[in-house]
């Protein structure tokens, strides 16, 4: 056994092989993957494909996925529906641009500046504290929607952009990825900066939060994945404040007379989270490392 | 003089730790009042809707337990939605959770630009958003559908099936759909955590007599990567019951004979269509009540791992 190991070792030196792996296992897995692969990637195939179809390759029968005379006439007619919308489509960007942007930024703030001293702090009440952030992951956001939408009213910010920034803020799986993250800081970072007589405030913006940036962009992008979906609709009811996302699904909503228009929407909205994402994935990957519960 | 100095320390009284601990407190305080408007409080107000009759223009009246017997013994259509969602959490939670983590341990094997592709691939329909409605496109009920296109070439089917309209299909092809949506964010940590697990641990396994890559798994790398599976675990559960909008998109609200309701699908319907929000309260209640206990469940299970 110690043998065979001893060559199995040095077989893994010259040749990188890795250990206990076998070809069999190997070609089953990848065989499994691949076909997984397939079937996850195929609906996004369709989404690229048919916004470059030309309208007689969208109602062609018998379907087929992969387009044949590729065309960018979609996204020209999707501009031409736009200037004539009655509310601009410039404003409907901007409202997007508004939100997600003040929601992230807000969120990315707030949330260190709490996640800081549940990391690196102790005083009375941090557990049972960290204990409810733990405990809002356990449940989707319908859960609370009622009364959220009770609590907006009665605080005067329905049919404002606040209603869905100020509640996006408070994104429980942000402080929780963020603390995580601060936690394996080393502590004589901040031991020496409090030796040297930095205040706890300069700390936290002159020491963490430059080495918390993979974070941060985690932070953001997570926070943009929640808000992009979001139409606006449970409170928002001016026209004019509605995000791209209502009106992108309206026109998917337009029936067969709009299906090339829905084709290049459905693709705009799929395109800018996995762009993001793709922008953001090294850091993202960076930060789940410390995402692990302990207990 | 220092020694009783040293001694107050040591006792000193919850007001003045609180006082001394007054700048945590002040960094944290943005977070936490925002996250006691909009998370704490909603929960508890929820709880007390439950029990009352409230339309938004009265003020709320209370009826007791009247919501719940109501919804437990006269709402079919909620016990529909109850026994739907229950086969969508055991159904679905399991299979991704499992395929997070399948997959996860086989990307982990390929070197690291393609691992990144690889992750994309099956990251990529959760974020994607409403772009599931191209799943419309792949459902449609003529033979225009992708997939009666593609069965009907291969002679599996003589004639389109209305997957959107059929009773007994609804359910099982919403499945399919919501388990092409669940490779989340349980799934990067899955990744990430493969990552963390020190390679020196795999070297002394083999030592040990490990002797095929499902022991490794079993054995070293699963215990080692504990905390991400309650993480992963966390993420999975709640997806797993809060499924609505594939539902409402895809099979309509009110779908054929309710076979697609969900509890959510129901609490929306109460919600914010016939603004009964008392018995919308009750019914995000026991969804609440559904989500909590389920993940103290399965932490406690995952807690045995590689025991």
């Amino acid at each position: 056994m110690a043998q065979n190991v001893k060559l199995r070792r040095r077989f893994f030196r010259i040749r990188e092989k890795k250990l206990n792996r076998s070809m069999a296992g190997n070609a089953l897995l990848f065989g499994l993957m691949i076909l997984c692969g397939i079937f996850m990637v195929l609906p996004l195939v369709i989404v690229v494909n048919n916004a470059l179809k030309p309208i007689d390759e969208i109602f062609q029968f018998p379907p087929r996925i992969f387009v044949r005379n590729p065309t960018f006439s979609n996204f020209t007619d999707l501009f031409v529906l736009m200037n004539d919308t009655w509310v601009p489509f410039s404003r409907y960007i901007l409202n997007t641009i508004i939100i997600t942007l003040g929601g992230m930024l807000g969120h990315v703030i707030i949330a260190s500046l709490a996640a800081y001293p549940l990391a690196k702090h102790e005083f009375p009440g941090k557990n049972i504290l960290f204990y409810m952030v733990v405990l809002s992951m356990m449940f989707s956001w319908t859960v609370t929607q009622i009364p959220q939408y009770v609590i907006i009213s009665w605080l005067g910010i329905n049919n404002t952009y606040a209603a869905l920034i100020l509640p996006a803020w408070s994104f429980g799986m942000g402080l929780y990825l963020m603390k995580q993250f601060m936690e394996q800081l080393p502590d004589s970072l901040i031991e020496s900066a409090r030796i040297a007589g930095a205040s706890e405030w300069r700390i936290f913006w002159s020491i963490i939060m430059p080495n918390v940036k993979p974070a941060w962009l985690t932070l953001a992008i997570f926070q943009f994945q929640q808000m992009w979906g979001n139409t606006g609709s449970l409170f928002l009811r001016n026209e004019e404040l509605k995000p791209l996302q209502f009106s992108l699904l309206q026109i998917t909503a337009g029936g067969v007379a709009r299906a090339g228009v829905a084709a290049a929407v459905t693709f705009i909205i799929a395109a800018v989270p996995i762009t993001f994402f793709l922008i953001a994935q090294s850091s993202i990957m960076e930060t789940m490392t410390t995402s692990g519960m302990k207990e | 003089m220092t020694a009783g100095k040293h001694k107050r320390i040591g006792q000193d009284t919850l007001g003045r730790r609180i006082w001394k601990a007054r700048s945590s407190y002040l960094l944290m305080s943005p977070f936490f009042i925002l996250f006691f408007f909009f998370t704490v409080l909603p929960v508890l107000m929820s709880v007390g809707l439950s029990f009352t009759y409230f339309n938004m223009l009265e003020a709320p009246r209370f009826v007791g337990w009247q919501n719940y017997i109501k919804l437990l013994l006269e709402d079919d259509i909620f016990i529909i939605a109850l026994k739907n969602t229950l086969l969508f959490a055991v159904i679905t939670g399991p299979i991704s959770y499992f395929l997070c983590l399948l997959f996860a341990w086989i990307i982990n094997e390929f070197r690291p630009k393609m691992r990144a592709l690889l992750t994309l691939i099956f990251y990529a329909p959760s974020i994607t958003g409403n772009a599931f409605i191209v799943w419309n496109l792949i459902l449609t009920g003529d033979r225009y559908g992708y997939l009666n296109g593609l069965l009907l070439k291969l002679d599996i089917i003589n004639e389109a099936v209305l997957w959107m309209k059929t009773e007994t299909l609804i359910l099982p092809v919403l499945i399919v759909v919501q388990l092409w949506l669940s490779l989340g964010t349980g799934f990067l940590a899955f990744l990430a955590g493969l990552q963390t697990v020190d390679k020196g641990m795999y070297e002394a396994a083999a030592i040990d007599g490990v002797k095929n890559r499902w022991q490794e798994l079993w054995f070293v790398t699963l215990p080692a990567m504990r905390p991400q599976l309650m993480f992963g675990a966390v993420m999975q559960i709640t997806m797993s019951f809060a499924v609505a909008d594939i539902s409402i998109y895809l099979a309509g609200n009110p779908s054929v004979n309710y076979a697609g309701a969900t509890i959510v699908t129901h609490l929306l319907d109460y919600g914010s269509t016939r603004l009964d929000m008392g018995y919308a309260s009750a019914i995000a209640t026991i969804l609440f009540l559904l989500m909590v206990g389920t993940n103290k469940l399965v932490q406690r299970l995952l807690r045995r791992v590689g025991n």
